[in-house]
């Protein structure tokens, strides 16, 4: 599949950097163009959403800001799948489960925040446990009441299962469809997992009933608009972070990993080490992002870590059209929108949809909306003055 | 524009051709030594106990007909292909059958593929900057600044394999021929002391080949504080070969046939035979 959907980077001139990484993607003008539009937008639904009453015409409603929230954490999900995918030639199958992981951390918090609250008004014990007849907290649920030790476990617990996942794969050089292969078993195996009640994560039900976040009532309108905007700012860092590696000489050396790995390793490269470094940096996004949703959808049970879900992922980022991020973001909100509107009318077809979706873009726009985008956009590299002197 | 100056001086030592600082021990001996290294491939014997040593500085052609073990024996070489039994030594100290491709890389041992081989979605100024000698680990390779040296080195390859106008192009619209270029200048800019070159002018016109002749001839055993740089080409053009060659040794079915001069290897009867019998 990876092969059907060829990738692109336009040559530029100041391609190579002569700045700091991390400064790099804000000289970038299309960067600086996305962040535009991104932080407008976000600064544009929170002002409608506060300056117009409800029952206005331009009101957006509480309901719709959560709404969009939860396409921008899909978002920084599609650009976490990019990276690794479009850039490195990965293809994840089960991103789906650093995300959902994510979600389980921020969710074992909020669990936590309820405190006697709980429908069976136990102070130590998250209602579930109660139920189960539990009479302790299980060790790894310890911490999760301190707000630093959960958003820490937020990256570390996804980045750390990339860590040691990646670094047996990559180091027996699994590639390409056996990766893929074993990624979509990786979340079979964690959904199978999290369903058990034994495991202590809620089992089918999963975690729910959330109160609070850092203090402030989740059910609250303006809770819900300031996940929104973090929503968008997590997308912004996740955008800006990304980029900075991509535009790096790490950046150019994963391409030459993607397109000619043997070659890269006779430069003296480390294929493996370079392959391990950018995973675990897009699980721990996928995580990010995974822990800005569960506030704002109110539940995270396994049905996250389903295999179906990771595909979708790809789904999206195919869609917009790989190895650009931007493309990402534009599959990620196109597709969830649509689903949303197709959900509503006919519901069982959507999964028709979605596949006829992959195949028609599969064959008639390998590069996405992105490769239209460019297409129609397309500057010729002109030979500048230097060059011509040369 | 200093490089041309350079160029004209034939004598001297080029900035770019300097090796790198490599740990590689040549004071009593040979930079590589293959000692009775066999592979075989589903029991072919591709490499049948090749034995083959290149001194310090040297320049060595390798020819043979399609399929006698050339390219097996640069696999091996380079950590790809792991041989069935044998030795192989870089230095008197460097077991390259215990490493890597790419420590065997950072070693000193650069290689150009029989297929040109270079990163077609890059540009040719981000082909070589990414072959540059340099830290290839990951965290200084993220953190890794362009800066005026490093453009001057990138620079002067660029003129001298005649890329400078394309620069800023991706490498895969280039011709065969200047692929190959490429990746001859992506081997210089990793400034290794043993360049093992397989079939490098393939593609190439009458001119492009006298130009890569004469490259190859003055890069093999020039000196520096580091030590000598040896080169290895092997190559099917015989006219090519014989414009270059010192010593040329004729590899066939997986072991060295002959060994010598390119007139005493060309008049001997083994060799003879074997290339008409394959219709040369
Ligand atoms: N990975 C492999 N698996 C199976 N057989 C192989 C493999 N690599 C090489 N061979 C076989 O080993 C033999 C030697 O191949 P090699 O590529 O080294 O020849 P060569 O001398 O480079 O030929 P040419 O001049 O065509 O490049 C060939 O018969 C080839 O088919
Ligand atoms: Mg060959």
């Amino acid at each position: 599949m990876s092969d059907l959907i060829s990738s692109h980077q336009a040559p530029s001139a100041n391609a190579v950097n002569s700045r700091h990484w991390l400064a790099q993607p804000f000289t970038e003008k299309a960067t600086q163009r996305f962040l535009l539009v991104l932080l407008g937008a976000v600064a544009l639904v929170s002002v409608l959403h506060l300056a117009f009453p409800e029952g206005h015409p331009l009101h957006v409603s509480t309901y719709t800001v959560t709404l969009l929230g939860k396409y921008l954490c899909y978002a920084l999900l599609a650009v976490a799948v990019d990276l690794i995918w479009g850039y490195l030639g990965i293809l994840s199958l089960g991103h789906g489960a650093f995300f959902a992981l994510g979600g389980y951390a921020m969710g074992m918090y909020l669990m936590r925040q309820i405190g006697d609250r709980g429908v069976y008004g136990n102070p130590d014990l998250p209602d579930f446990m109660v139920f189960l007849n539990w009479d302790s907290l299980p060790w790894y649920w310890h911490g999760f009441d301190m707000a630093w030790f959960a958003f820490a476990m937020v990256v570390l617990a996804p980045g750390i299962l990339a860590l040691v996942f990646g670094f047996l794969a990559f180091r027996s050089r699994v590639t390409g469809v056996y990766l893929s292969i074993i990624t979509q078993a990786l979340t079979f195996a964690l959904m199978l997992a999290f369903f058990r009640n034994e495991m202590g994560f809620g089992g089918n039900n999963g975690l729910t009933d959330f109160k609070d976040l850092l203090g402030f009532d989740l059910r609250s309108d303006a809770t819900r608009l300031g996940l929104f905007i973090g929503s968008g700012l997590a997308l912004a860092v996740g955008y800006i972070l990304c980029r900075a590696i991509v535009s790096s000489k790490l950046g150019r050396v994963s391409v030459a990993c993607r397109d000619a790995e043997a070659r890269t390793r006779f430069l003296g490269y480390r294929v493996e080490r370079v392959q391990l470094f950018v995973f675990v940096i897009s699980a721990m996004l996928a995580g990010v992002a995974g822990a800005f949703y569960v506030p704002q959808v109110g539940i995270i049970n396994p049905g996250e870590f389903s295999p179906l879900f990771s595909i979708e992922v790809v789904v999206w980022v195919a869609l917009g059209g790989r190895a650009t991020l931007y493309g990402a973001v534009i599959g990620a909100l196109l597709v969830n929108y649509a689903k949303t509107v197709f959900t509503g009318i006919m519901p069982d077809a959507w999964l028709f949809a979605l596949g006829a979706l992959f195949v028609l873009v599969t064959v008639f726009l390998p590069q996405g909306i992105a490769g239209l985008m460019q297409q129609r956009f397309r500057r010729r590299p002109e030979p500048t003055a230097e060059e011509n002197a040369a | 524009m200093n490089l041309i100056k350079e160029l004209a001086q034939r004598d001297q030592v080029f900035s770019f051709m300097m090796p790198s600082v490599s740990p590689v021990d040549v004071r009593h001996g040979p930079i590589l030594y293959l000692e009775d290294v066999s592979v075989s491939f589903d029991g072919f014997k591709a490499i049948n106990n090749l034995n083959l040593t290149i001194d310090d500085g040297e320049l060595r052609c390798i020819i043979g007909p399609n399929g006698a073990g050339k390219t097996t024996m640069m696999d091996i070489i380079t950590g790809k292909t792991r041989p069935d039994e044998g030795s192989v030594w870089f230095g008197s100290r460097h077991n390259l059958l215990q490493m890597n491709e790419p420590e065997i890389a950072s070693l000193g041992i650069g290689r150009k593929f029989q297929k040109p081989t270079v990163f077609e979605a890059l540009t040719i100024f981000e082909n070589l900057e990414l072959a540059m000698a340099s830290d290839k680990r990951v965290l200084p390779t993220l953190t890794a600044r362009m800066n005026g040296e490093k453009r001057d080195r990138i620079e002067e390859v660029l003129t001298i394999i005649g890329l400078e106008t394309q620069r800023y192009q991706r490498a895969g619209v280039l011709s065969h021929g200047q692929k190959q270029w490429l990746e001859i200048g992506m081997l210089l800019m990793q400034q290794p002391r043993l360049l093992l070159v397989d079939e490098p002018v393939a593609g190439m016109t009458e001119q492009e080949m006298e130009r890569t002749a004469e490259l190859l001839t003055r890069l093999a055993g020039h000196k520096s504080s580091h030590g000598r740089q040896s080169v290895v080409v092997v190559e099917h053009d015989m006219g090519f070969v014989r414009s270059i060659a010192r010593t040329v040794t004729v590899l066939h079915q997986g072991s060295v046939l002959a060994e010598g001069s390119m007139d005493k290897v060309s008049s001997d009867p083994k060799v003879v035979e074997v290339y008409l019998g394959e219709g040369h």
